[in-house]
């Protein structure tokens, strides 16, 4: 498996190793996944739907309890130690939830309330700056049952905010906002990161991702199938060189020949994965066979082809 | 890193904020309000019905009742014993049930935990607003009681059960007995409520499951053929609370009783608590 890992590794925020969960009616819902979630990345969880990317962010969270194998979160392990190391970290999963017949500023300072760290003095203040930052001033006394779906998931993400954080571990935060919440999370991730805050974030929005996140996981029913950082997944080792031309079969033979993978052929066109080597190299080689090259392109794969490729075509969801 | 705050804890955090904005949620909420409301107008009937239905003068008519004519005071203690076999077993079972069970089905618990909030915290949270509220209700009563009874009868000494008086400040004495007594049995109630609570996502089952218990007790008392088990059951101590209006006070039925709910909020308290504790919290 073409898991990166560098040399010496950087210091991770989530690391998990080996961890499995087993729900009680048999499924096996999280297989053997080893998590590293550099310090100071942006982590993009992929999956397609039950790939087991909630059920990991519960684990995460002490929420549910793994069959086996180890967590840390920013080196604390977990569960333990009454999840000292939580208070450091801002959630939001599978979407927000919140008391419906209180206001959303109540709904802060509830939550506020009970977080042993965080001081009554300055309750408030915190509350109304999370408030602005998510830009729900203006519906802050408005009871969180008649606030819009879009409300609610920024209200989610005024929770996660409530405090400094070391990590944020957002569950499709982009769920149900307007392109511009949508935007604003992007900047919001953007702007924590720049403050060294690491972010954890699921999300189906691969555009969003390709934009947001400096390292990638990938899951598939269950395990992990990639995860590395954003450059080596779009590294030359996935860059794809396409020739035009009349004699297609011969520009297949010679990429066959210098040793390229995942070739393809169709009229008029060949194609395949570049590999470690230059695509000068390609060219030389081509016209030295006497193919008559037309074209010539090298194409970094797009993220959508790249998960496509990883987690399959299938529109299913793996029970 | 931007990390403003220190992390370390204060060494006795013991989360009284949480405490006080589970309490204020509980007073917030409508319902809990008409509960209170429906729980204070006991009295207020019981009064005016006693009022409307003896003649002047006919007085000494002996009982419970009949003294509610000589003192007011004698309505907070009628009230306290008319509803805690089924009234306020209800109170508690509406509340209770929904603890644990009303978060997870919100969702708001997975919030809860991650703040974090630990579990044997909560539960300890969720418990002790429980305490709260077991008082609050058996106050309620007790001092609509006392107000309408001040208001439609007159005050002066209060005559026991024994038939031996009592200085009115005695008699408020004895009640501030029976609220606490009753409450500690509704404590009970309450631990039964807790445990079943953190085993479902419904909170109406849960309500409705720790109600058919303490129904269930009621029922099982009532069978003479039962009286083996009687003893570790919790309505069989309930109207030990009068024992509180007799003279010379006699404190075994209270004791065996007060014993008996320490029992139960140890047991319950404690299998909610092993449950809780290892749960996987999916909703
Ligand atoms: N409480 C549970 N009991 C049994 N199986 C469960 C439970 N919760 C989740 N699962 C199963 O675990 C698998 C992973 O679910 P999970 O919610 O982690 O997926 P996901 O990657 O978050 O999907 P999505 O993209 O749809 O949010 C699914 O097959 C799901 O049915
Ligand atoms: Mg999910």
């Amino acid at each position: 498996m073409p898991t990166s890992r560098a040399s010496a590794e950087p210091p991770l925020a989530i690391s998990t190793d080996v961890l499995t969960k087993k729900f009680s009616g048999g499924q096996i819902a999280v297989n053997q996944v080893s998590l590293r979630v550099p310090v100071g990345s942006v982590f993009g969880f992929l999956g397609p739907n039950g790939s087991g990317k909630t059920t990991t962010i519960r684990m995460l969270l002490g929420l549910v309890f793994a069959t086996s194998g180890d967590i840390a979160v920013l080196g604390e392990p977990i569960p333990g130690r009454g999840g000292a190391a939580l208070s450091a970290v801002g959630a939001l999963v599978e979407g927000p939830a919140f008391h419906p017949y209180l206001s959303g500023q109540a709904n802060l300072r509830r939550l506020d309330a009970a977080d042993l760290t965080s001081s009554a003095r300055d309750s408030r203040a915190r509350v109304a700056t999370a408030l602005e930052r998510v830009g729900l001033t203006a519906a802050a006394g408005k009871r969180y049952r008649n606030y819009s779906l879009g409300m609610r998931q920024r209200l989610g993400i005024a929770a996660a905010l409530l405090r400094p954080r070391r990590l944020l571990i957002l569950d499709e935060p982009t769920n149900g906002l307007d392109p511009q919440g949508t935007r604003e999370v992007r900047h919001l991730v953007a702007e924590l990161a720049a403050d060294g805050t690491t972010v954890f974030v699921s999300s189906h929005l691969l555009s969003e991702v390709e934009h947001m996140c400096s390292h990638v996981g990938v899951m598939r029913t269950g395990s992990m199938v990639w995860q590395g950082s954003m450059r080596d997944l779009g590294s030359q080792q996935r860059v794809r060189v396409t020739v035009e031309s009349l004699d297609s079969p011969l520009a297949k033979s010679v990429l066959a020949d210098l040793g390229l993978s995942e070739i393809t052929e169709s009229d008029g066109q060949a194609s395949a994965v570049l590999g470690d080597r230059p695509p000068e190299q390609v060219v030389a080689a081509l016209v030295a066979a006497g193919v008559g090259v037309r074209g010539f392109s090298v194409a970094k794969p797009k993220l959508e082809d790249i998960f496509v490729q990883l987690t399959g075509e299938g529109f299913d969801v793996s029970g | 890193m931007s990390v403003a705050e220190p992390l370390t804890k204060p060494v006795l955090a013991v989360g009284g904020r949480f405490l006080l904005s589970e309490i204020g949620m509980q007073l917030r909420r409508r319902r809990n309000q008409l509960i209170l409301a429906v729980l204070a107008a006991v009295p207020v009937i019981i009064g005016i019905a006693v009022k409307l239905t003896t003649h002047d003068g006919a007085g000494a008519t002996g009982g419970l009742i009949g003294n509610i004519t000589n003192n007011g005071i004698f309505v907070a203690f009628t009230a306290l014993i008319v509803v805690i076999p089924i009234f306020l077993p209800m109170a508690v079972a509406v509340v209770a049930g929904e603890t644990v069970a009303g978060e997870a089905s919100l969702g708001t618990l997975r919030y809860l935990l991650a703040v974090p909030v630990g579990r044997t915290r909560l539960l300890l949270t969720k418990f002790a607003a429980m305490g709260f509220w077991c008082l609050l209700i058996t106050s309620v009563v007790a001092l609509a009681g006392v107000i309408i009874g001040v208001i439609l009868f007159p005050s002066a000494h209060v005559t026991l059960l024994s038939g031996t008086q009592a200085t009115l400040l005695g008699g408020v004495g004895r009640l501030v007995g029976m609220v606490l007594y009753a409450a500690l049995m509704m404590l009970a109630v309450a631990a039964i409520g807790l445990f079943i609570s953190t085993l479902t996502e419904v909170p109406i089952a849960a309500m409705a499951a720790t109600l058919t218990v303490a129904i269930v007790m009621q029922v099982l008392v009532a069978v003479p053929q039962l009286h083996a088990i009687h003893p570790w059951l919790i309505s069989d101590h309930l109207l030990n609370l009068a024992d509180l209006l007799r003279d010379p006070l006699r404190v075994s039925g209270l004791r065996d009783g007060a014993l008996l709910a320490v029992g139960y909020v140890v047991v319950f308290g404690s299998l909610a608590w092993a449950r809780f504790t290892t749960k996987d919290v999916t909703s």
